[in-house]
């Protein structure tokens, strides 16, 4: 039995390393590595001076391992050093839970003089809330939130960005992708099928995987798309196992909204091209990363900053877009996009900014078989979660126009949600 | 070649003063060898690092307040292991106990908070969190005493369904499918003398009294006790084994729920499926440094709360990876555990029979 065993070691350490080999094998074809962003940097616009006793204090829910804070925190360094910000000048709380401990570094932070308390998960906000109302004289500024344009505070406000409008670019570049693994015979155009990695069907997401999918549809029209939730922002292992699942399930390609390494590490393992999210996985998934969008909060810390330096309002609701530099997308692996995926995309960021692409025109999607014309979303928080704003008009969806987080939660045909348990 | 052999042998009870002393010098000495390594690794000054440690967990009333809750919650977990850990039954479900009595609290403050009364719905509150704690102690403590089933697996996985209870019933509760339950301080537990944590403090302080007398001075204590030395001893002298660890994790069960309790009607008014935080398994550690002594259970949980806020505040001080500062925890904890075990146990060396090579 013994003897067995050793037999089959080795040959699993052969095959190992015939593996290994391969790989190197392929290293003989020269990389062409990442090019840069489609979009073209947006350059920070600081027409104030700060005082040497301003403080600004940040709040994150993890660390800088997980990729949805690290983004966060990149753009505290980068403000940073645009400001010239001395470390005493900038706070930052890490792992701080959505709960009463968000309450308690919010109140912290105040105590140690900061003039704007930023956090940066949706659990946040309720104790922001509760942090704002004790604090008249401290701006509260939280990301993702729903609540700043119904709670009536002046020193309470929430912010995103126009993120839909990066995901739709980054789907054209899944399209396009979906396209040459056509044209190379490696599936027929009707089993052209995407898997997306999401946390909970929750508006934020659906609007997300929407505009990713109406991105793929304008160029791969027989694109359809399965959805698998996890049920949680950050789950490693969750992420791996719905990404595997999907591919298990014939999916070509596959994008992710969740914050850890898990859906494109599974990717990268199984040579499904990748479509990320808040920045590169390059890095490590250099053999099946096509392109990621990111939101970049610069811009709007620049902002806020800005504001309470010279004295004036932060708006209650704050949505950056492509002209702000609030959304980006990192440099295209040009080992992995399809050819003219570069120049496809810049012609569509023009488009957008124009105002003569609508990532949710109505024209381009139905539900339950039929064209929408009006469509109440629920846009102010209640405990009833009644809809009560028109978002429809002029032949689109009016995305993240009546409050800054993302309200598009229909269920559009053409993607098929697997499991709704959260 | 002479064979060298090493026992590790029982001391007997080593005296107070040098047993204090002998921690201390653990203390010190970990204090001392965090220093180094943080100089290694950071090149900040370790001094600075330290009293970053200290502001983080007494820099301001908030701060000392926060602490003070902490150690509250931490201990009611410890205390509420305690009893089964004592009888040897290795209750590793802490974490889902708590968040069941923390969802049964959230469950009435939610659906009732506006129909009944507030002394009412206190009482309902009380007891709701209290009676789901117990039974999810007592599910694994019914199968151990009739089948002798495995307490740890069993409490273990009882903590998995608890998470998935929480997001269930979240699913469920949250319309817009965000999965956060907006907070409902209007129902919660009272605000005694405007201190939003005294109340908790103060259940905590007064638990862990009846803790002590219930283990050290009453014939249940006893019980729990002699079934943790020996079952068949127990048996032996007519005691109902499997009533005593039934009985024993309701207490169990009762006391997490009160923590579930505390967690959610008093201090964060809402729930999530990481509410309890791990403490459930970290009160293991604080139980277990104490020696199951409640009163011992006051300083240590006291010890890993300290270890913890000051752990955050010097990575928010020295923006460094929060890495950094679990390693300097890892390593404090490391000697005093280390140091206990050299207190309990001795190493002798001794020379045993020449070998022929």
């Amino acid at each position: 039995m013994k003897k067995i065993l050793a037999v089959l070691l080795a040959a699993l350490m052969l095959f190992a390393l015939a593996a290994c080999g391969g790989n190197g094998g392929n290293e003989d074809n020269e990389k062409l590595g990442m090019s840069e962003s489609p979009i073209a940097a947006v350059e920070l616009k600081v027409d104030y001076e700060v005082p040497a006793d301003f403080k600004i204090g940040f709040i994150c829910l993890h660390d800088e391992n997980s990729t949805y804070d690290l983004n966060f925190l990149n753009a505290v360094d980068r403000i940073q050093e645009a400001l010239k910000l001395t470390d005493e000048q900038v706070i930052v709380k890490v792992n701080v839970p959505e709960g009463n401990e968000c309450y308690v570094a919010a109140k912290d932070l105040v105590g140690e003089g900061c003039k704007i308390v930023f956090a940066n998960s949706f659990g946040h906000e309720d104790f922001m809330i509760q942090a704002a109302k004790e604090f008249p004289e401290v701006e509260f500024c939280h990301a993702t939130g729903t609540k700043a344009h119904t709670e009536g505070l002046d020193n309470y406000h929430n912010a995103f960005a126009s993120i839909y409008e990066g995901r739709f670019l980054a789907g054209v570049a899944a399209g396009l992708k979906l396209n040459e693994m056509i044209e190379a015979g490696k599936f027929t155009a009707e089993e052209a099928k995407m898997g997306y990695v999401g946390a909970y069907t929750y508006a934020e997401v659906i609007s997300g995987y929407t505009s990713f999918y109406l991105g793929a549809k304008s160029v791969c029209p027989t694109v359809t798309m399965d959805v698998q939730f996890t049920g949680s922002w950050y789950d490693a292992t969750e992420e791996k196992n719905a990404a595997e699942a999907l591919i298990a399930a014939d999916c070509k390609l596959i994008s992710q909204h969740a914050d850890s390494m898990g859906a494109p590490g599974a990717c990268e393992a199984k040579g499904i091209p990748n479509v990320s999210y808040n920045g590169s996985t390059y890095d490590s998934c250099y053999e099946t990363f096509i392109v990621s969008s990111a939101i970049n909060w610069t811009p709007y810390y620049n902002y806020i900053i800005g504001q309470v330096v010279k004295g004036e309002k932060i708006a209650a609701d704050w949505c950056g877009g492509i002209a702000e530099g609030s959304v980006v997308l990192t440099g295209i692996n040009q080992d992995v996009a399809a050819k003219g995926t570069f120049e496809k995309i810049q012609t569509l960021v023009e488009d957008i900014k124009a105002g003569k692409v609508k990532v949710f025109d109505t024209t381009t999607f139905t539900v339950g078989g039929e064209a929408l014309e009006t469509y109440k979303a629920d846009v102010d928080t209640d405990a009833a979660y009644t809809p009560d704003t028109e978002a429809i008009a002029d032949g689109y969806f009016h995305e993240s126009e009546s409050r800054s987080a993302p309200y598009f939660d229909l269920r559009i045909d053409g993607i098929n949600l697997l499991n709704e348990k959260f | 070649m002479n064979k060298m052999n090493i026992h590790i042998v029982k001391r007997d009870a080593v005296i107070w003063y040098k047993g204090f002393a002998v921690r201390a010098a653990a203390i010190i000495a970990s204090l001392l060898v965090s220093a180094v390594v943080i100089t290694l690794l950071t090149g900040k000054n370790p001094i600075e690092v330290y009293s970053s440690m200290i502001s983080g967990a007494f820099g301001s009333s908030l701060r000392i307040w926060s602490l003070l809750q902490n150690v509250a919650v931490l201990l009611c977990i410890a205390l509420a292991l305690t009893p089964a850990f004592k009888m040897k039954f290795w209750n590793c479900g802490g974490e889902g106990q708590v968040l069941v009595g923390g969802l049964a609290t959230v469950s009435v403050m939610m659906f009732l908070g506006d129909s009944l009364p507030y002394p009412v719905l206190l009482l309902v509150m009380i007891a709701a969190s209290v009676l789901a704690g117990i039974i999810w102690a007592v599910l694994p403590a019914f199968f151990k005493a009739k089948w002798n089933t495995n307490e740890t697996l069993f409490t273990l996985m009882m903590n998995y369904v608890a998470i998935q209870l929480v997001a269930f019933f979240l699913k469920y509760f949250v319309k817009s499918g965000s999965g956060i339950l907006t907070p409902m301080p209007e129902h919660g537990l009272p605000v005694i003398f405007n201190q939003p944590y005294l109340l908790n403090i103060i259940t905590v302080a007064v638990l862990t009294v009846l803790v002590y007398i219930y283990l050290k001075k009453t014939k249940h204590g006893y019980e729990i006790s002699v079934v943790g030395e020996s079952e068949n001893t127990a048996r032996y002298i007519g005691i109902n084994v499997p009533k005593v660890i039934v009985r024993t994790l309701v207490v169990s069960g009762a006391l997490c729920g009160i923590a579930g309790l505390i967690l959610v009607g008093g201090t964060n008014h809402t729930i999530s499926t990481t509410t309890a935080g791990g403490r459930g398994f970290t009160a293991i550690m604080v139980s277990w440094l104490a020696k199951f002594n409640p009163i011992y259970m006051v300083m240590t949980s006291f010890l890993i709360v300290f270890l913890e806020k000051g752990a955050g505040q010097i990575s928010t001080d020295f923006r460094l990876p929060v890495a950094i500062s679990d390693i300097v925890t890892g390593i404090i904890l490391f000697f005093i555990i280390g140091c206990e075990f050299f207190l309990q146990y001795k190493i002798l060396v001794s020379k045993g029979r020449k070998e022929n090579d």
